[in-house]
């Protein structure tokens, strides 16, 4: 009996990340030239629908995965961050782009070097921009995480990272 | 009108305006004083004979650092020469900043009908960077201006609502001016980096 309502648990658990890796619903939140490399992702040469993402919410209370596409500048940074806090849990963010992961070759006054900096961000697409495929990637990467995420329960923590050696 | 005549004809109708003038790759260019900058610009656009009625441009060049920096050698591992060889003549070469002061305000007219076009230089100074707005002409020069205000601290005399457009309001300084830090992050939310 308890074995068997162990077991019952973990299979629930199972099938909802399965479902919910299934069923992304994305907020793209475009700002820059990354946006064509995504509507060209997102549109039927490569189809993000076959992977359950095809259903862009332009709400961020629908949305459960945020888009970062494209450059964000100091000025937008508080718009993005409001965003993200109104987005229900669970969420996830991806940061589309060389712009959104670290600033790319924008190292001035106006861009913010890297959306980490103001929000948790779980795959990296870097890329100027991504080609689909490499998007394409980034998504069955973030689907894994998502479905590892409710199989253990919990979302995993980061990576310890390697011990600096002098 | 080519570019010789139309330089020729804002000198005669300008003579105590116009400090400079040349044609440097035929493109006519004034350097005007700043005084008579509204006056230039209204004749510009209603006279007939140069019926400027297109405000193409309107920007702002600090000169403060020109000269004493040497310049970037982009090339210099591609093997690309960064001086033209001096044994290709240059018959036109370009005849420097338009003046001693830090800034200059460029505009740019252009003639629908006549199809010429003319470049404008006001010289202005660092500690008195002030010259007309050009909003009661060409209703186009609002954000323009507006915006080498944001960019360059020159302020523009008679502009209805001179603020940033580009920055927001709580960025300090203007970063396009030579001596902001290259390196100065002013971030609304998030640490500096």
């Amino acid at each position: 009996m308890h074995a068997e309502a162990g077991f019952l648990t973990s299979r629930l658990e199972e099938a909802i990340g399965w479902a919910r890796k299934y069923s992304i619903f994305q907020y793209p939140f475009v700002t820059a030239c990354c946006g064509m490399e995504y509507m060209a992702t997102a549109c039927s040469h490569y189809d993000v629908d076959r992977f359950g993402a095809g259903l862009p919410r332009f709400s961020p209370r629908q949305a459960d995965v945020l888009f970062v596409v494209g450059t964000i500048s100091h000025k937008i940074a508080p718009v993005l961050k409001r965003i993200y806090d109104q987005m229900a849990e669970p969420k996830w963010v991806v940061s589309f782009g060389v712009c959104t992961c670290t600033g790319g070759f924008y190292d001035n006054y106006a861009t913010v070097m890297g959306i980490d900096t103001i929000m948790p961000v779980d795959v990296y697409i870097p890329g100027c921009p991504p080609r689909p495929e490499y998007v394409l990637d980034g998504l069955l990467k973030l689907q894994a995480k998502i479905h590892a995420e409710h199989a253990t329960g919990r979302r995993p923590g980061p990576e310890p990272r390697p011990e600096l050696t002098p | 009108m080519n570019a010789s005549a139309l330089i020729q004809a804002v000198k005669d109708r300008f003579p105590a305006a116009v400090k400079a003038a040349h044609a440097y790759r035929g493109d006519a260019t004034v350097v005007l004083a700043r005084e008579f900058l509204l006056e230039a610009a209204g004749t510009l656009k209603e006279d007939p004979a140069f019926q400027m009625s297109y405000l193409m441009d309107l920007t702002a060049v600090d000169f403060s650092a020109f000269g004493k920096k040497p310049a970037h050698a982009f090339f210099a591992s591609s093997g690309v020469q960064l001086q033209p060889s001096p044994d290709i003549p240059d018959p036109d070469p370009w005849p420097g900043p338009p003046g001693p002061e830090r800034f200059a305000v460029v505009y740019h007219f252009f003639s629908h009908r006549l199809k010429h076009r003319l470049r404008l230089e006001v010289p202005v100074d660092e500690d008195d960077a002030e010259v007309d707005s050009l909003t009661s002409l060409w209703a186009g020069a609002d954000w323009l201006e507006r915006e080498v205000w944001d960019m360059f601290g020159i302020r523009f005399r008679g502009h209805p609502h001179l603020r940033r457009i580009l920055m927001y309001q709580e960025f300090a300084g203007h970063p396009l001016r030579k001596d902001y830090p290259v390196n100065k992050r002013q971030p609304l939310i998030g640490p500096v980096n």
